[in-house]
């Protein structure tokens, strides 16, 4: 492959480290209710959720089209552009696992790529419309949805198990948490580790290292499967935290309303030609969980935290993704300066999460409140 | 701008009505191990109950199987 150049190399590495960004972050969609309940220990949860990612990236056979679905104008993004979009998402994937907050994957990505290209391209590289259809409107419909139809789930199996026994429900319920977490897990490998194969494929084609319109190679198959399958592994638990014990007290009929509310959304939607977040379907199924039991009490300050992450995951991942397209698009020195920034960047954010480091062994246990906010 | 309310519609509406069946159908099952296991503490019986729990969690798994189809893109 002679068309391989430095900085395809660079984007190919950094889209993997955002592949393994996405998975880490994104453990806690699937697993954080499963773990809160003791329908699993928490290492038995996210084995299982990454080697069914891992098995997701290998049945998916679609190929991104786009890299960015119309979100900007394909024809216009360079390598060094997908690159310093992908430098904005890994960083604003970084800085929410710090302060425990679950956020879309994908809209850190699109966001770091708008953000690129209207720097590197101009503003009319930059579809607003589509942005405003694909991420606005769902963002604001996903945990509506969700969080309604989890209430409602949550509703009827709490009053038609009303007069069984409790310790047996709770049994009969955890077997339910495994079985729909899993699906939540397969779906997420054959969406999110798609989307990295994309990026990596449409570059190899961009370079003309492939053929147009190749399939992806299978290295790269397998790439992104590890990467967001040893993300997964490595487990969020900062996440996983805050939605299975931070939003609310989740018992195990919740949990299994919960998540397969979630699926059924999910897979709803996907079908239904209307994409929504994963990432934001659970967290407002959780939510709606918490609301369909009486008693149960709803921490609003940790949703309130959780929605503005939401709204500032685009324009943030978009403000990293200019400043590196800024730095980027200037040739191979501008490249390796915006490498070394982000890496620094990421080891900072590192090492501020190990001064309060939360891992398998106090995954459950709740923060105390009101708990201050670094940012 | 063309956003699609229709389809964010039937999200909404098939979403809800599988939820709903799932969730009812596996509380009955929940409820007729429970009420097995109450049976069986004084005394023998309850394969009345045993069958009904097992039918419930037969339809719950056939949703499953269901949805693992949706997911695997080989399977259509």
């Amino acid at each position: 492959m002679e068309h391989v150049t430095f900085l395809v190399v660079v984007v190919i590495i950094t889209a993997l480290a955002f592949d393994f960004t996405n998975g880490f972050h994104d453990t806690a969609n699937a697993m954080a209710t499963s773990i809160a309940t003791g329908a699993l220990r928490p290492k038995v949860a996210v084995a299982i959720s990454a080697v069914l990612n891992l098995v997701g990236a290998f049945l998916s056979v679609e190929v991104a089209k786009t890299i960015s679905g119309g979100i900007v104008d394909d024809h216009l993004v360079t390598p060094a552009m997908v690159f310093a979009g992908l430098i904005g998402a890994i960083l604003w994937n970084l800085l929410t696992w710090l302060l425990g907050l679950p956020s879309s994957s994908s809209h850190a990505l699109f966001g770091g790529l708008i953000g690129a290209v209207w720097v590197g391209a101009g503003v009319q590289g930059v579809h607003f419309g589509t942005v405003l259809q694909k991420i606005v409107i769902p963002a604001v419909a996903s945990p509506l949805i969700a969080g309604f139809v989890a209430m409602t789930a949550t509703y009827l199996a709490y009053t038609i198990t009303a007069r069984a026994r409790h310790d047996s429900v709770t049994r009969t319920f955890r077997f339910g948490q495994i079985a729909s977490a899993s699906l939540v897990s397969l779906a997420h490998g054959t969406n999110d580790a798609q989307k990295t194969m994309g990026v990596i494929t449409l570059t190899l084609i961009s370079t003309g290292a492939l053929a147009s319109g190749s399939a992806p190679p299978l290295w790269v198959i397998a790439a992104a499967g590890l990467a967001i399958a040893l993300g997964t592994y490595l487990g969020g638990w900062r996440i996983i935290r805050t939605m299975g014990k931070g939003l609310t007290e989740i018992e195990s009929p919740q949990g299994f309303a919960a998540e397969a509310s979630a699926t059924t959304v999910i897979l709803a939607s996907s079908h239904l030609g209307f994409a929504l977040s994963t990432t934001q379907v659970v967290s407002g199924a959780i939510l709606g969980t918490g609301l369909g039991r009486r008693l149960a009490r709803v921490r609003w300050n940790v949703a309130g935290r959780m929605a503005l992450a939401w709204l500032l995951t685009l324009p943030a991942a978009a403000a990293v993704g200019a400043v590196a397209a800024a730095v980027a698009t200037t040739g191979t020195l501008g490249v390796t300066v915006a490498a070394v920034v982000a890496i620094a960047a990421a080891a900072g954010l590192y090492a501020a999460a190990r001064r309060d480091p939360v891992h398998a062994g106090n995954v459950n246990e709740v923060p105390a409140e009101p708990q201050p906010v670094a940012a | 701008m063309d956003v699609k309310w229709a389809a964010l519609g039937q999200v909404l509406v098939v979403g809800l009505a599988v939820s709903v069946v799932v969730m009812v159908v596996f509380s009955l099952g929940a409820m007729a191990l429970s009420a097995r296991q109450t049976v069986r503490e004084t005394g023998s019986g309850g394969t009345g109950a045993l069958a009904a729990a097992t039918l419930c969690f037969a339809a719950c798994a056939a949703v499953v199987l269901y949805g693992i189809y949706l997911i695997v893109p080989q399977f259509h």
